[in-house]
């Protein structure tokens, strides 16, 4: 545990985060490993993890009948993946491929959930974190909807 | 410079090369006729095209300054115009006026560690700089390029940009806005480059150029990088006919993009940015 405690420690996710904080969420991490061509969540698939990318590559994608997965986004290093996890019904409505080997630390939802439930402080310090990246991803979408390219 | 003592009087240079960039992007290459001289530029300045019979345009110039012996455009297929310029054949005449316009800000640039933003065929008026930095490569500090494009078969200039990214300290970052799986790179906004690249921000220029709406959002996390907007410098675009300040047709607040532009510092333009129907 004392391991993966460290591994929070250095992840920008956890910056400003108690030591308490991080010492009760490690409870309900682990430390994984997906090789390239990994697939870590699949559409429609119950939003069960969510992950903070250490090292690699994670190329967020939409499949469209007869044409290849078209990626929307890349996920790196220092990055949060997944948020589907949040809210009902926990389905993820996209696929996540490791592009290359990529190590992350991975959070059991329901366990998650649970604390930040029993604890609002805790809750509330894991929303502050969660909401940046989800509006920063939502304008991309509005810049990628737009085309702004395309002028 | 060397400017036409007329400068509504376009020169006529034959067509050698066409380069194709995209689906529809190519770059014409000029060259002076036997015993005329070819007109020099400074990086960011742009010329006004002919077309006979059909119109003028005003496109960046996207070759290497150094390079006497020939000029290089860079079209995107947009307009009449510039359709009607893209169907050009070898040796045909291409009208030229110029070049115009304030360059990018280079020489005052020496020391500062240089950031070139790039979107789409944003990339064409900045490659003259890219000629420029490589060539007086220790005259600058740390020197880095961002580009964003629609997708990977968008993205100019393929051949350099691989060159590019292997030329020691000159970091080259490039991300699209969706790929299929023969694209390895980043995924996303040009925005999403920087915290990867190494920079001071106190002592950075930065030079953007590409849609407005990603200029805006970029100067953005620039500014929250600890940057000013003084450092910032943008090449705007608006439709030109004179191209000298007299017809009024590229104005922008008090300023005319042709004669006072193309290039700008930030905080000149930037309320004028925000302000709806300039």
């Amino acid at each position: 545990m004392k391991d993966l405690t460290e591994l929070l420690r250095q992840h920008p996710f956890t910056a400003g985060l108690d030591d308490e904080i991080i010492n009760l969420i490690a409870g309900c991490a682990s430390n994984v490993v997906f090789q390239a061509n990994d697939y870590i969540f699949r559409e429609g698939g119950n939003a069960e993890h969510f992950h903070l990318i250490r090292h690699g590559t994670v190329a967020l994608e939409m499949k469209a009948p007869g044409r290849e997965a078209l990626s929307f986004l890349t996920i790196k290093d220092g990055d949060m993946l997944g948020s589907n996890w949040l809210v009902p019904p926990y389905r993820w409505s996209f696929d996540a491929r490791a592009v290359e080997l990529t190590r992350a630390v991975a959070f059991e939802a329901t366990c998650l959930r649970t604390k930040c439930d029993a604890d609002h402080h805790v809750g509330y310090e894991m929303m502050k974190r969660f909401v940046p990246p989800l509006l920063e991803r939502l304008q991309i979408a509005r810049f990628q909807g737009a085309d702004i390219y395309s002028a | 410079m060397n400017t036409p003592l007329d400068p509504m009087m376009p020169r006529f240079l034959p067509l050698q090369r066409r380069i194709r960039e995209t689906a529809d992007v190519l770059s014409l290459v000029a060259e002076p006729l036997e015993g005329e001289e070819m007109p020099t530029f400074l990086p960011g300045q742009f010329n006004m095209l002919y077309a006979f019979g059909v119109g003028e345009v005003p496109i960046s110039i996207s070759g290497d300054p150094q390079e006497r012996g020939h000029l290089v455009h860079t079209i995107r297929d947009v307009g009449a115009v510039s359709h009607a310029l893209l169907q050009l054949k070898r040796n045909e005449p291409l009208g030229i006026r110029g070049p115009f316009g304030k360059p990018w800000p280079l020489d005052q640039a020496r020391g500062a560690d240089i950031l070139l933003i790039a979107g789409g065929i944003g990339l064409a008026p900045l490659r003259p700089v890219i000629y420029h930095l490589l060539a007086q490569r220790e005259s600058y500090g740390r020197i880095a390029l961002l580009y964003g494009a629609r997708n990977p078969a968008d993205l100019l200039y393929h051949k350099e940009l691989e060159r590019w990214r292997r030329v020691p300290d000159f970091q080259v970052r490039v991300t699209v806005d969706h790929a299929g799986r023969e694209w390895l790179g980043d995924v996303g906004v040009v925005t999403r480059l920087l915290p990867k690249i190494r920079l001071d921000p106190a002592d950075t220029v930065v030079m953007l150029c590409g849609p407005e709406i990603m200029i805006r959002f970029s100067t953005l996390a620039l500014l929250d990088m600890g940057m000013s907007t003084k450092q910032l410098y943008v090449s705007m675009e608006r439709n030109m006919k004179c191209a000298i300040g007299s017809c009024g047709h590229c104005q922008f607040g008090p300023h005319f993009i042709c004669k006072d532009g193309p290039v700008f510092r930030y905080d000149r333009v930037e309320a004028l940015l925000k302000q709806d129907e300039i």
